[in-house]
Formats: C-alpha cells, sequence, structure tokens
C-alpha cells in the first residue's frame, strides 16, 4: 500500500525554540494561572490560562483570544505548560481546530526548563493585535453523538487516557485504557517517535483506523493523546473534547471491571 | 551552548552489582503476545509462556497481568526504586505492591504493555524472568544478613550466586511446580523449615580452621496442606551448597508429581516418600552430581564487602529535637546491627502497598541515610533501610513523615500480612488485603504496637485455603472462604492459632471460623484473655504456644477452651439486623464466593 503520510512536526525542541525567540520568528503561548506567568515565564511568552480559554471556547471566542495574542495564519505557535504536556496540548488543538496549521508543543514542561537553568523572564511583552481567519476543523473534534453512532464501526478505536483505577471502575464500553502518564519519557512530554510506535503497535493501536481520545472532563489528558497519536504517524485522531464528564452527564451507558476490589491495592 | 550540555545526570555511589535482565525477552514477549491475540499459539503454552516471564494472571478478566518483579536476596538500589515508581504509574494503578517473597508487583497491567515493563526494567538491571511458572522462584535472604547479631556469617553472597546461577538455566525452565530457596541469618529470623530449601549460615571448627557452610533444610512449604522441613544432615560445607542444590532439584524434577497439580510441590514428595527415603536420595544424587561434573561447576559467590559510607550530610533540618512519634517509631521500627553506630530501619506498608510517590521517596532516602546505598526488602511485605547511622535517625524519621512512610509498628504484631485477595486474585474468596489493612489501622490507633508483650507475634491473613498470605505460621492465622445464615452469604475466616516460623516452627492448630467483620473484635477478645491469664514474663506467642501444646495450666487450657468463649462473638446477626455484616470489606454490594482459575500449578 502506498503511504503518503508526511513527517508531522508535534513538538519543537528546546534549542530550535530558544533560537527561534532570540529571532521573535515564533509565537510562544504560556498556559499556566497567570500569577504563576507574572512571576516568570519564558522570555517573550504570552499568556492564554487554560481556564480563560475553557470559560468559553466556542469558535468566535477562540478566534478572538488568538487575535488578541497576535498571532495570524502563518505565525509559528509553540504552547507549553508546566502539567506534562496535557493543558498545552488542549490549547494547541483548539488552535488546530478553528485553523491554525502551524502549531506545536514545548518538548519539555517549564520546570524543566527553569531547573536546566534557561532563559526566563517577567516582563510582558507587547503584541499587537492580528487577524487570523476561521476554517473550522471539524475532523479533529469528535462529540457525544458523533462518538455514539462511530463507536459502533469496526475501524474506529476509542481511548481513555485517564488513570488505570479510573478506567476499571467505569468507563465508556469499548474503549482501551492508555494512561496518559504512559505518554511521556523522562523530560520529555512525549515519548521518542519509535517508543510510541512501538508501545501503539503492540496495543494493536496503528493503520488507517480512525482514533478517538478521551478523559475525565475537558480533553486535556486525552488531548496530550490526541498529540501522541500524531507523533507517531497516525493522523486519523479525534478529540472527545467534553470526555468522560459530559458522557455521564447525558446518561449514556457506561461498564466497570466487575467481582474485584482493585482499589484496595492502591496505597493512596 | 545547546540544552544538551547542560543536561546532567545524577550518578548514585551505588550501583547494582548484577544485571538480572535481557532486554531481548522484551520483544520475544511482545511478538508472542501479537501471536497469541491472533490465535496462533495455543492457550496452555501461551499461559505457561507468560508466567516464565514473570507475567501471572488476573482476577476474572484476560486483558490484565501481574507482573512479578523479583528482588534477589531483596536487595534494591536508588535507581530500580524510580523506574518502579515510573512503572507503576504508566503501567499499574500508580502503586505498587511488595510480596511475601522480595518481589514487588504491578497489578492490573493491560497483557499488551507488560514487555514494555520488561524494556523498562533491563534499563535497570531488574526482571521478573521465572518470577512465576514451573521454576526457582526469587532467591530469598534475610532482610538482616549482614547486619544480624546472631548470625555467623553474611549468607547474601550465596543467595546472589545461586539466584544467578539458576536463573534461565535449562535445568529449571520445566520443573514438576516452582521450586523456592529461602536464605537467613540465624535461626530467629527464619523462614528456613517453610520452603523448598532454607538454609542458615553455620560455621564448624574442621581439623583447627573455620569452615562456612550451611544448616539445610528440605521439603517444608506452605500450601493447601503445609509441612515444615527437616534438616538434611548437621552441616553442609559451602562447597556442597550448589552440589546439594543440584542433587535436590534433579530428584524433584525425576520423581516430583507432574500429573496431580494440587500435589506436585516438593513438600508432598518427600512426606509420600518418606524424610529417611528421600534423605539418602538426595545425599546419593549429591554425591553423582560432585563426581559427574563434566566442568567444575561453581557459584560465582563474590563476597567483596559492600562499601560502606556514611553519606555527607549538609545540615541537619530538624535542629536535633524529635517530632512526635519519634520514640514509638524507634523502639517498633528499628535494630541495632551488630556494626556498632549503625540501626537497621523498617518500613511498614498497609499489606506491601505503596505508591509511585513513595517509591520516589524511598530512592531518595537511600541516598540521603544508607550508608551501603541500597535496601533490603523483607519477608512481611515490606522494606527494610539498613546502616542508617543512630546520628542520622531523627532526620531520617523526619523524613519518612513527610512521605507517609513512617508507620509505626513495623517489628510488631500490628503490621499484618495480606495477600491480594479479591483485588486481583483468581483465587480468593475474600478481601484479605483490605482486612490486614483494616486490622494494621485499628491496632495502631490502639497503641498495640507499643504493647512489649504482643511484638513477637504475628497475624498473617490469606484470601484463600492457599497459603499466599502464610497464614499457617502465624500466631493468629487466617484465611477466608464464605459463610451462610439461610440464605445470606458473608466473608468467613478460619482462624489459627500457634503458628511458628523460628527455630521452633510449627503449623498452627485451627479454632474456629470468624466472619470479616469480626475478626477486630475476636482477635481483641484474644489478646484480652492473654492478659487476664499470662503470666508475668509472658508473651502472648509463648501463652499460645503452651495452650496448643498442652501444657498450659491456668483456666484456659487448649484450643477448645479459647473457641468456646470467642463462639458467642462469631454468631452472625440477620441481615435486617446488621446489613453491614454482609458486606466484606471494600465492598458495597453483598458478598457471594466467586472465583476464576488458579496458575499457581499451571
Amino acid at each position: 500500500m502506498c503511504c503518503l503520510t508526511q513527517s508531522v512536526k508535534i513538538t519543537s525542541d528546546i534549542d530550535s525554540v530558544r533560537s527561534e525567540i532570540r529571532d521573535n520568528s515564533i509565537s510562544v503561548i504560556d498556559v499556566r494561572r497567570e500569577g504563576d506567568y507574572k512571576q516568570d515565564h519564558i522570555p517573550n511568552s504570552v499568556n492564554l490560562p487554560l481556564a480563560t480559554l475553557l470559560s468559553d471556547d466556542s469558535p468566535e471566542n477562540v478566534l478572538k483570544l488568538v487575535n488578541s495574542m497576535g498571532i495570524d495564519n502563518e505565525t509559528p505557535v509553540v504552547v507549553y505548560d508546566d502539567t506534562f504536556g496535557a493543558l498545552a496540548s488542549r490549547v494547541a488543538w483548539t488552535l488546530e481546530w478553528i485553523g491554525h496549521s502551524n502549531v506545536t508543543l514545548l518538548e519539555t514542561t517549564y520546570s524543566n526548563w527553569k531547573s536546566l537553568g534557561l532563559e526566563i523572564d517577567s516582563k510582558i511583552p507587547d503584541v499587537s493585535k492580528k487577524d487570523h481567519s476561521m476554517n473550522l476543523q471539524s475532523n479533529i473534534l469528535a462529540t457525544s453523538d458523533y462518538l455514539e453512532s462511530a463507536k459502533t464501526r469496526d475501524d474506529v478505536i476509542l481511548i481513555d487516557n485517564r488513570e488505570r483505577l479510573n478506567y476499571l471502575e467505569q468507563h465508556i464500553p469499548g474503549a482501551m485504557s492508555l494512561p496518559y502518564r504512559t505518554l511521556a519519557s523522562g523530560d520529555k512530554i512525549l515519548r521518542s517517535k519509535e517508543d510510541m510506535k512501538r508501545l501503539l503497535d503492540n496495543r494493536g493501536i496503528s493503520g488507517d483506523s480512525e482514533i478517538i481520545t478521551y478523559c475525565g472532563s475537558v480533553g486535556t489528558l486525552s488531548g496530550l493523546a490526541y498529540y501522541a497519536l500524531k507523533s507517531a504517524g497516525l493522523p486519523n485522531a479525534k478529540l472527545y473534547v467534553r470526555s468522560f464528564k459530559e458522557w455521564k452527564n447525558l446518561q449514556k451507558p457506561t461498564i466497570k471491571q466487575e467481582d474485584a476490589n482493585y482499589w484496595d491495592l492502591s496505597a493512596e | 551552548m545547546t540544552v544538551s550540555d547542560l543536561t546532567h545526570s545524577s550518578i548514585d555511589p551505588v550501583s547494582p552489582k548484577i544485571n538480572w535482565a535481557r532486554i531481548d525477552e522484551a520483544d520475544n514477549f511482545a511478538e508472542t503476545v501479537k501471536l497469541y491475540r491472533q490465535g496462533k499459539y495455543d492457550e496452555a503454552s501461551f499461559r505457561r509462556f507468560r508466567l516464565q516471564h514473570g507475567a501471572y494472571g488476573t482476577r476474572m478478566t484476560s486483558d490484565y497481568a501481574m507482573v512479578r518483579v523479583k528482588l534477589p536476596a531483596g536487595e534494591i538500589y536508588p535507581k530500580q526504586f524510580e523506574k518502579l515508581s515510573q512503572l507503576s504509574e504508566q503501567y499499574s494503578i500508580g502503586s505498587a505492591h511488595f510480596s511475601t517473597r522480595e518481589n514487588i508487583q504491578l497489578h492490573w497491567v493491560i497483557l499488551e504493555d507488560v514487555s514494555e515493563i520488561f524494556r523498562s526494567l533491563a534499563e535497570v538491571g531488574l526482571t521478573s524472568r521465572e518470577a512465576c511458572g514451573n521454576s526457582v522462584r526469587n532467591v530469598m535472604c534475610s532482610p538482616l544478613s549482614g547486619v544480624c547479631c546472631d548470625e555467623k556469617f553474611d549468607s547474601t553472597p550465596y543467595a546472589l550466586a545461586t539466584a544467578k546461577f539458576f536463573l534461565r538455566n535449562p535445568m529449571a525452565q520445566s520443573l514438576p511446580r516452582k521450586f523456592k530457596f529461602n536464605f537467613t541469618c540465624c535461626e530467629k529470623h527464619g523462614m528456613v523449615r517453610m520452603v523448598d530449601v532454607g538454609l542458615i549460615p553455620e560455621i564448624q571448627q574442621i581439623d583447627g580452621s573455620e569452615q562456612k557452610g550451611f544448616k539445610i533444610f528440605l521439603g517444608g512449604g506452605l500450601g493447601n496442606k503445609s509441612f515444615v522441613g527437616h534438616q538434611l544432615e548437621d552441616f553442609t560445607p559451602e562447597e556442597d551448597l550448589l552440589y546439594t542444590s543440584i542433587a535436590v532439584m534433579r530428584i524433584f524434577d525425576r520423581l516430583g508429581d507432574r500429573k496431580n497439580l494440587a500435589r506436585n510441590r516438593m513438600r508432598y514428595l518427600v512426606n509420600d516418600m518418606g524424610w529417611e527415603k528421600f534423605q539418602n536420595l538426595v545425599l546419593k544424587e549429591r554425591a553423582i552430581v560432585r563426581a559427574t561434573q563434566s566442568v567444575v561447576t561453581r557459584l560465582k559467590v563474590d563476597t567483596t564487602p559492600n562499601k560502606i559510607k556514611r553519606p555527607l550530610k549538609i545540615s541537619d533540618e530538624t535542629g536535633g529535637s524529635a517530632p512526635d512519634g519519634y520514640a514509638r517509631w524507634l523502639k517498633t521500627n528499628t535494630i541495632k546491627q551488630k556494626q556498632s553506630d549503625y540501626r537497621s530501619v523498617f518500613i511498614t506498608l498497609e499489606a506491601g502497598d505503596i505508591t509511585s510517590n513513595q517509591l520516589n521517596a524511598l530512592a531518595d532516602v537511600i541516598r540521603e541515610f544508607s550508608s551501603e546505598g541500597m535496601a533490603r526488602s523483607g519477608f512481611v511485605q515490606n522494606v527494610a533501610l539498613r546502616y542508617v547511622h543512630e546520628d542520622d535517625l531523627i532526620s531520617l524519621y523526619s523524613k519518612l513523615i513527610q512521605s507517609g512512610l513512617a508507620k509505626s509498628g513495623a517489628l510488631t504484631m500490628t503490621t499484618p500480612i495480606g495477600c491480594s485477595g479479591t483485588t486481583s486474585c483468581n483465587l480468593a474468596l475474600t478481601n484479605s488485603h483490605r482486612l490486614a489493612k483494616e486490622i494494621q489501622r485499628k491496632f495502631l490507633e490502639l497503641h498495640l504496637d507499643e504493647d512489649e508483650d504482643l511484638t513477637d507475634s504475628s497475624i498473617k491473613i490469606s484470601g484463600c485455603p492457599n497459603s499466599c498470605g502464610q497464614h499457617g505460621i502465624a500466631t493468629i492465622g487466617f484465611f477466608g472462604g464464605g459463610g451462610r445464615l439461610g440464605k445470606d452469604m458473608y466473608a468467613n475466616y478460619q482462624m489459627s492459632l500457634g503458628g511458628r516460623f523460628d527455630g521452633e516452627t510449627m503449623l498452627g492448630q485451627t479454632c474456629l471460623r470468624v466472619p470479616a467483620k469480626r475478626v477486630i473484635p475476636v482477635i481483641l477478645k484474644i489478646i484480652e484473655l492473654f492478659k487476664e491469664n499470662k503470666k508475668s514474663d509472658d508473651t502472648l506467642k509463648s501463652w499460645i504456644h503452651r495452650i496448643v501444646n498442652d501444657s498450659e495450666d491456668s483456666e484456659i487450657k487448649s484450643i477448645n477452651d479459647i473457641k468456646k468463649i470467642l463462639e458467642p462473638l462469631v454468631v452472625p446477626p440477620t441481615k435486617d439486623d446488621d446489613p453491614d455484616f454482609y458486606l466484606d470489606y471494600g465492598s458495597d454490594t453483598s458478598y457471594h464466593t466467586k472465583t476464576g482459575k488458579g496458575e499457581c500449578a499451571a
């Protein structure tokens, strides 16, 4: 079979981000809380706390936020967080969703950036408003209705990225468990491409299947998984952004691992 | 300057001496799982393969496995703790579990991820190979070997050499059944008579010079039917250690029962044949082994002493004043070593469970406080941190408090053993695991760990008649089953009294059945009876020992006398009167027994 998948860049390495910041050729988004950002951040980065985005993540509002951060269609964007890349992923995915095609994740967390002794700053950069166009990418979003019909198809794989105990307790029928912690490696928010491919391939996650990811409530952990899949060369991924919280609220069917007291094995 | 120039890695002063892993086994396992899922590998062969690699089945599902990582002689290093921490978060439930045989287990692992765990374990030199299945299981050694005041010499190097010799050895790949070695330091810290081969270091004067060797015990073991091991001969010189081990395994391999899975441990062979006949066979076989080795086969015993170096302290943050609970912890969790100024510190975990954060914390604590730079896993689902300088104990205690690892009572009766029970095991009938935790919490609350009359006693709980929880050798032992009142079922335990695992090893005697929700009051009642009837220098253990041996002269003379007093406590109430009675610990639905297929004998 002919394969036309082109290599997509998912993460940006520290060295190139540093040089691009010096050249002023990228826009960097810090998605931590405002207070943390104000204390210090990667030089020249702008702040978009995840909570601000989530308070209204309609395409129109997202577009406003993007414009106010000085991002237009051509601006390369790098997103970072201090939460193993999950919050950054949710923001990156949202940019992608409204049609921004050049967004990547910083390969590591802000804590690690700092512990390496790299440049930080408390200065808030001046940005001039830009004008981004709207080109909604509905193909990367899964709604509950979509998921309900899609998961009956053989070529659709559903992945639950919450922790294992939560999965055992309750999950969407047919989902497989891939806890978000599995996706990282050492200081990197995502494993190397080769490691990721092997992990997913062992699980039978490969080829042309459509893959839908979900997590607990707002699509952060599953956002990271969305990028993990893409990093392994699996482009046909969708994020069920409202995730398990909505699914339960809608009283759609769930399933649990019966007849075992696995919670009592936890030392928490 | 680029970031790669900045990356620095911490180097531990002490690294594992032995690499137990083989990375190619990860690839092989991944490939075999794929073939199995494609139906190209039959169920029985796959199960044997999986077990040989240390992946055990999980309760009521074939999607998950438990990976049992071996810690030969119990040794575990900081980097290994950190790796296990990471693996528990990535592939398991965010916690890991210490077993009673110096393994650390990851439960609820997706079968397809097992090979990824093997790959990561190999990075730190660990393996789960032959941790399950019909092979030589993890070779244990007393956590006090090398520091015990009563030992003749340190048996750790011999345990490691034995583990190394048999791991992946063709002669140990298809035994009739699993085969276990326990090395110890002295009689008191025992466990040598409850295992296929148990060894106590011994020194004899031969022709005016000191000769190292062992007292070897054969054919013991706990299970559905338990037996106490027999001593092979007065003294087995160290040169004969390997020949003896090979001889015993060859006899077991040849004569062990390969058909009757329920009776194929070596202890049944010894019992059926009679000890004297078995003993003769071993001695003859050993002569043959010794004479016919084409190349001289030797154990590679590395007796180079470990470097003992007290880690540098920048400053003592406690300012010298001890936090609350320190005296209690010092008394119930630490032991003076034979090396002056040093203590071994035992860290007790609830039924062996430890979180990923605590695993990381232990790595730091070892680096900061252990002068030997590693830890040892113990016999009772715990961890020993040895070579802690007396002057560092207060700051170590403060540090352990921060990570929730400072529970007192580690060396007392307040830390019961609980097998995994219905939390993950296919055979379990009750939640023995949670019961052990409930007892520990209650007894610490009552400060029973500070009661010196109780320190040398033990409580051990299994979730079924098999003996993973070692109930048979407990002062107070329990194994799980189902009880019934009319049509209503409840979790019920058979209680035995008077088991021991020291120089006077014996199995406990059956007393009566105790419903799960009555176990705590029943133990407390036994303690009360003991206090009323004890002699001045009695401990609970010595008092019960006299009762089970018919040599007690006070009011309570027999197990039956105890039983009569306890009987009113175990009468089941009706479901309407006490609905909670009918729920096992950790469960909010009515109790019913449900089991799957066991794999101990697969």
